[in-house]
């Protein structure tokens, strides 16, 4: 017993108090923590409200999770007709188990997995989701939202924007001078710009571009903006990769008489995407953060879905909750894609020292 | 071989083919696309080109550094939505450079609570999106405050409520002008004599102490102002009616979107900052104590300007990054270029394509002129092998 203290005591002394200074900031952030973490908890958890259907059964004083849990269905799926739900819940399914089949390795040949994840799924749901297939009920996309809708956006942005970055990538680095300005003015001018600029003009602007009587779906255009703007800066990452590639490489391929295709894809590709996978998974999570913005031009992502709970005249001062939910939700989805690119770093350095 | 098969197999045509069909694919996607907006311009009827900058704009905008009304152009109004944007994008880059190093500096202290708190902070900050944090400060912390009538206070000069803070503005009066210019002047001087320090410890190895020059300076500021019988004043904000009168007013979008940019912002800072630190191998901070040069010395002389040079190119891009974000103020309504323009005008007057084209021409320009500063900086501070 006595030499767990001493344990303790030695940690504390090392770790909190090793100088004045040291033992005063200590003070100072002990009582911070006291002073501010037990009323929050106190707001989360321990007097919030989580039984109930309405807003009478929110009157103790903490955080009234009834609100979300009355609003979850719209949190997540915004205004899906009720009996198309499993069609949503199924495709949900299915990319799971597409990104999983791409990382894992362990149900066949992860870049199967890749190229079907990334051609095929993104095909299928759409199609399947909007219910152009398979004679389903039409769902227009203006019904679509929440959670949904964000993982929509990112999910097709994360899928497309990486091909689409290594072809201008690759471009870029080319020696012909047509497609190395071409690409490269359109890389900038993407990175230039900020997106809600972007979204602006896919939402504005976009229409006028086409023949007269087409028309683009206002979230196909949101993607497209999307896209484009995440495969720019998913090129300069790739970019990054391709020129720590030493010279011999790109010589001993030459030499070995493979065809530019055939070098990129055997051993050049290969090994810039591994140098910079951490770059990669920070582009992905940015993208998702991103897709927030969605909710300036008018359409209803998570973070839309939370701020038009805020004006619901039933359920008026929980804008707080309505934050802190879908905030807890983005938060968990960006640092489950942090903590796994961090790990692909520790991977990837243990295997070339 | 045929002639038609030489141009795609063949080496030294195959280049040039291929540059062909990609040069005449996007032209002729470009050219369709302009024609297509001309047919549809005219269609809609908007008259295209820039002339409607200088027609009478109609809209009043709440927050100006410089004079606008309604009767104003809309050029003027772009004006003070650019002045917005540089405003909030300049003040959020200060305040997330001090945090960000701040937060570095305690993540790598040996302060166990510290470092842990400063990690805790960067972890939540950093995996929120910019713009759920910018709602809120906005919808949740700044709406929160008390109204006009119960502000918060300090020393009957700032107030603090959910309209804003009040802070005194400072009135210069006419005889204020040799002021400025004696500060002005001033700062060139001190400038000056820290140069010449630099190059005197460079000559004969001596450093001249530096502090009887701020002396000097300072005395000869008070000596002025009092010369011109202090050409300056405090307006302090006074309750009146609804809401204060005199003073500056810190709109709460503007708040917002300030708080939330630097906040977001410092935390990909602290980690930049943190990962530059630890790149400048242990052999230096050693060989800097073997050579008995102090804590201070070391940090200031060794470590940082090491650390710097890995800093300096990822920081450049979270600048641009902060100034572009400072656009998300669309969604709050703070009046800075994109709501201003992109916003109000462009559904004033319908000219989607001249005023996105303005917008984004804006953004690429400050980008550009932004990254050719910091790349200046960063060659400046490069290694220099001799």
């Amino acid at each position: 017993m006595s030499k767990t203290f001493t344990k303790l005591g030695d940690w504390l002394k090392t770790n909190l108090f090793s100088s004045y200074a040291n033992s005063f900031v200590s003070l100072v952030l002990i009582l911070l923590v006291i002073w501010t973490l037990p009323p929050l908890l106190n707001w989360l958890l321990f007097s919030a409200d989580f039984a109930g259907n309405t807003k009478e059964a929110c009157d103790s004083g903490g955080a009234c999770w009834v609100f979300i849990k009355v609003r979850l269905s719209q949190f997540i799926y915004g205004f899906y007709p009720t009996s198309e739900l499993w069609r949503v819940n199924l495709s949900l399914i299915i990319v799971a188990l597409g990104i999983f089949g791409s990382l894992s390795g362990k149900m066949g040949p992860k870049s199967w997995w890749l190229i079907i994840t990334s051609t095929g799924i993104p095909l299928f749901v759409w199609l399947f989701l909007t219910g152009s297939l398979f004679g389903l009920t039409l769902v227009e996309t203006s019904s679509w939202g929440g959670l949904l809708v964000t993982l929509v956006i990112s999910f097709v942005g994360i899928a497309f924007s990486l091909p689409l970055g290594i072809i201008l990538a690759l471009a870029r680095r080319s020696s012909m001078p047509v497609l190395k300005v071409l690409s490269t003015i359109f890389i900038e001018s993407w990175r230039g710009v900020p997106l809600i600029t972007v979204l602006f003009m896919s939402s504005v602007m976009f229409p006028i571009f086409l023949p007269e009587g087409w028309q683009i779906d206002k979230l196909l255009r949101a993607l497209l903006g999307v896209l484009f703007f995440a495969s720019a800066y998913m090129a300069e990452v790739i970019r990054g990769g391709l020129q720590a590639i030493p010279k011999g490489q790109y010589e001993a391929s030459d030499a070995l008489a493979m065809s530019y295709w055939q070098k990129q894809r055997f051993i050049i590709l290969p090994q810039a995407l591994k140098h910079v996978i951490p770059g990669i998974v920070n582009n992905f999570i940015a993208l998702f953060k991103d897709t927030t913005l969605v909710s300036i031009i008018g359409m209803y992502d998570l973070l839309g879905i939370a701020k038009s709970a805020q004006s619901d005249p039933e359920w008026l001062g929980y804008t707080t909750e309505g934050y802190v939910f879908a905030g807890f939700v983005f938060w968990i989805f960006c640092f489950l894609m942090s903590r796994y690119s961090l790990s692909l770093e520790k991977d990837l350095t243990k295997n070339t020292h | 071989m045929n002639p038609f098969a030489r141009l795609i197999y063949h080496e030294k045509t195959r280049p040039i083919t291929i540059q062909c069909v990609c040069l005449v694919a996007f032209l002729v996607v470009t050219a369709t696309l302009v024609y297509n907006a001309g047919v549809n311009l005219k269609e809609q009827g908007v008259a295209s080109g820039f002339g409607f900058l200088f027609e009478r704009s109609g809209f009043s905008i709440n927050q100006m550094p410089i004079s606008y009304t309604e009767d104003s152009s809309y050029f003027r109004a772009f004006l003070v939505g650019l002045l917005n944007s540089i405003i909030v994008s300049f003040l959020g880059i200060i305040i997330a450079t001090v945090l960000g190093f701040f937060i570095a500096i305690c993540r790598l202290s040996s302060n166990f609570l510290l470092s842990k708190l400063a990690m805790i902070y960067v972890e939540i900050l950093r995996n929120l999106p910019l713009l759920l944090q910018i709602f809120f400060w906005y919808f949740v912390i700044l709406a929160a405050l008390p109204s006009v009538r119960e502000s918060y206070e300090l020393f009957d000069t700032f107030y603090l409520n959910n309209r804003g803070i009040n802070i005194p503005r400072l009135v210069s009066e006419p005889a204020s002008g040799l002021v400025l210019l004696s500060v002005v002047l001033m700062i060139l001087g001190l400038f000056g004599y820290h140069k010449y320090i630099n190059y005197h410890h460079m000559q004969t190895g001596k450093r001249l102490a530096i502090w009887p020059a701020y002396l000097v300076s300072g005395l000869l500021f008070l000596c002025i102002l009092w010369l011109r019988d202090f050409p300056y004043s405090f307006e302090v904000p006074k309750l009146g009616g609804f809401n204060f009168e005199g003073g500056l007013v810190l709109y709460p979008e503007f708040l917002a979107l300030l708080f939330s940019l630097s906040l977001y912002t410092a935390a990909f800072i602290a980690e930049i900052v943190r990962a530059g630190i630890l790149a400048v191998p242990k052999g230096q901070v050693e060989a800097a104590k073997s050579l008995g040069l102090s804590h201070g010395v070391t940090l200031t002389k060794v470590v940082i300007p090491q650390a710097m040079r890995v800093i300096v190119p990822p920081l450049t891009s979270q600048y641009l990054n902060l100034t572009k974000n400072s656009s998300l103020a669309a969604a709050i309504g703070y009046p800075e270029l994109v709501s201003v323009f992109a916003g109000t005008v462009l559904n004033q007057t319908g000219q989607a394509v001249e005023v996105i084209a303005l917008v984004m021409s804006v953004y690429l320009t400050l980008s550009l002129s932004l990254s050719a500063i910091m790349n200046l900086y960063n060659k400046k501070i490069q290694l220099t092998e001799r």
